[in-house]
């Protein structure tokens, strides 16, 4: 039955392969954000701090974007692995003062993601526990907990005053983080750039389509086989392990951590980018951070005393008007020039 | 479990209590392979309560389900549905995001233990490919497998909602009322289509539209105020005085049993 099916449709069979290898196809206007960013570290050297914080938080954003926008678990307290992530770096760096292995950035990196993915595991049990009620509280309670914790063990993070004596290293033993930050921001570029590349590799895989299934029908998911909580389980680890690279890049970019690594604004602010930029597109959380921190320093320098109004305006208004963020308007843009009808 | 074992699907005393309700009452089932069954019951009378239990979209309050022989009364959904016991749902349960192709090959990937896999693209395992095109033709999906499922039209969902319980090839498929809701014109394919699935494959069909239950099934179960009410060859349970009593319009039943057995000049 099945063998007369297959025969009878070879065109079919192709045209799905076609339609998969598409669907998974870098395009244009992804080639040209990524060259642009790199091309900002040289046309606009001056700025390259602040294009360090958009890279950083653009890492941050996308590591939500895959619990939130791919897996569906809506976090309030996602900061909790990025101040977690800085603090390990920011210790390994202090441990190494400036030579050796522990101060390595790559190493600083590869350590934070491994114990933000640790960390991330082992509370993602807590977090699927309930529904999104429960984890929005479980989310926030651990971050909390996180913060309380490193304000109490001054004698490891400094507590208020901060973690003094963080002495990144030079990156890969040859580049030193200059004063004017663009060897930083081109470090934190290329980690956000490289992490992005493993994101949206598996993001189109097998398992990104699991997520995605049981972001849109958990009931559906389950009854094709799918182990719901173990996917989410997966899911919610990489994005802490993301998380943990973030802040790593904070601390060794800054050569500082201090406890607001922890706060609550930056899971807050976090959230609003990757919905500002668009749930669950990848690209969101970068177009996301960009614009956010864009917006913000013009408003903060155009009105200084009410620059959040304007803000909190354009979000509201953003949210209400514009269905997908800003990436459901560029998706639009891109389909209207392509005359596709495809996803962006 | 002597009475488990030689079925594919069975229940021991099922019950199901929501607070004072009893929606499934001391239910003792069993299902052989290759069967082709209807479940049939006046409304209330828990037949969708049934099969979430059989899948375990639901625990039960007491008694035990079996598959294969196994216990698998505490097992989830998902271990159910890889053990070989698939089901539609009477409201399509769809990723409305998906495409079609998208949606079976998720299904199929699972099927094939490929679904967890981080490190290739999806569509580019042949086999699930094929494979899924092969369902997708077959179930007359084929020429909207790159469209979004949301936007289908509703009949067609209801055939992708057969097709995605199909394609893993169940041992035993519980089919929720499957031509709910679709037009009288497009009710004669999703008969044709549940007619043409697997001899082997335990069909259990939920269904008011008592054409489909007398044309399609073989072996029928009546439940009544969530207990087995009555159950045997469909032509017994269409002459039960009693099923005719509690469920079945008279006129109904008389249409069909006129027709397989006319030559008697009817019944009672």
């Amino acid at each position: 039955m099945i063998d007369t099916a297959i025969h009878a449709t070879k065109g079919g069979e192709s045209r799905a392969m076609a339609y998969f290898a598409e669907r998974a196809k870098w395009r244009w206007p992804e080639f040209a954000l990524w060259i642009g960013a790199f091309a900002l570290a040289f046309l606009f050297p001056s700025r390259a701090l602040l294009f360090n914080e958009v890279a950083i938080l653009a890492l941050f954003a996308l590591s939500l974007d895959i619990v939130l926008g791919y897996a569906g678990i809506v976090s309030l307290g996602h900061g909790a692995f990025f101040g977690l992530g800085a603090y390990v770096a920011g210790l390994l760096a202090k441990a190494g003062a400036g030579a050796g292995l522990f101060s390595d950035p790559t190493f600083g990196l590869l350590i934070s993601g491994i114990a933000c993915a640790v960390v991330g595991y082992i509370t993602s049990f807590l977090v699927l526990r309930g529904a999104d009620l429960t984890r929005l509280m479980v989310t926030l309670g651990v971050a909390l907990i996180f913060a309380e914790l490193a304000n109490r063990m001054a004698w490891l993070t400094g507590g208020a005053d901060g973690l003094q004596g963080v002495m990144p290293g030079k990156i890969l033993g040859i580049f030193e983080f200059d004063l004017y930050g663009r060897n930083a921001y081109l470090y934190s570029l290329t980690t956000l750039f490289l992490l992005f590349i493993v994101a949206r590799k598996v993001i189109n895989s097998p398992f990104g389509v699991s997520l995605r299934a049981i972001k849109g029908n958990a009931l559906r998911a389950g009854a094709v086989g799918i182990n719901v909580n173990r996917r989410l389980n997966g899911a919610y680890t990489i994005g802490a392990a993301y998380a943990g690279v973030a802040g790593a890049l904070l601390a060794q970019t800054t050569a500082f951590v201090s406890l607001d690594v922890l706060d609550f604004h930056r899971s807050a602010d976090v959230m609003l980018i990757v919905i500002f930029g668009g749930v669950g597109t990848l690209y969101g959380a970068i177009v996301g951070a960009a614009a956010f921190k864009m917006l913000y320093d013009l408003l903060a320098a155009a009105t200084p005393q009410y620059w959040q109004f304007w803000l909190g305006l354009i979000l509201v208004l953003l949210v209400l008007f514009v269905r997908g963020g800003v990436m459901g308007l560029v998706g639009g843009l891109y389909n209207r020039l392509t005359g596709k009808g495809g996803a962006a | 479990m002597s009475e488990a074992s030689g079925s594919v699907l069975a229940t021991k005393n099922l019950v199901r209590r929501f607070g004072g309700l009893i929606a499934t009452n001391d239910v003792t089932f069993s299902l052989p392979a290759g069967a082709r069954h209807a479940l049939i019951g006046p409304n209330g009378a828990g037949k969708t309560t049934f099969v979430n239990l059989l899948s375990g979209v639901l625990p039960p309050t007491s008694g035990q389900v079996f598959l294969d022989g196994q216990d698998v009364s505490s097992w989830p959904v998902f271990k159910r549905a890889r053990a070989g016991l698939s089901r539609t749902f009477q409201i399509n349960q769809l990723f409305a995001d998906f495409t079609p192709l998208e949606t079976i090959g998720l299904a199929l990937s699972e099927a094939h233990s490929e679904g967890a896999q981080f490190w290739r693209r999806a569509g580019t395992s042949r086999a699930v490919v094929d494979e899924a095109v092969a369902i997708l033709e077959q179930l007359d999906l084929g020429d909207v497998m790159e469209h979004r499922v949301g936007s289908l039209p509703y009949g067609k969902q209801r055939l992708l909602e057969i097709a995605i319980a199909v394609a893993p090839k169940p041992k035993v498929l519980l089919l929720d009322e499957p031509a709910a809701g679709v037009p009288e014109g497009e009710r004669e394919q999703i008969l044709e289509i549940v007619e043409a699935l697997p001899k082997e494959m335990a069909l259990v069909l939920i269904e008011h539209d008592m054409d489909l239950v007398f044309r399609f099934a073989k072996t029928i179960s009546v439940l009544v105020q969530g207990a087995l009410f009555v159950e045997g060859p469909a032509s017994e349970v269409a002459r039960d005085p009693r099923v005719r009593q509690v469920y079945l319009g008279e006129s109904e039943v008389e249409h069909h049993l006129d027709a397989p057995t006319a030559e008697k000049g009817g019944a009672a």
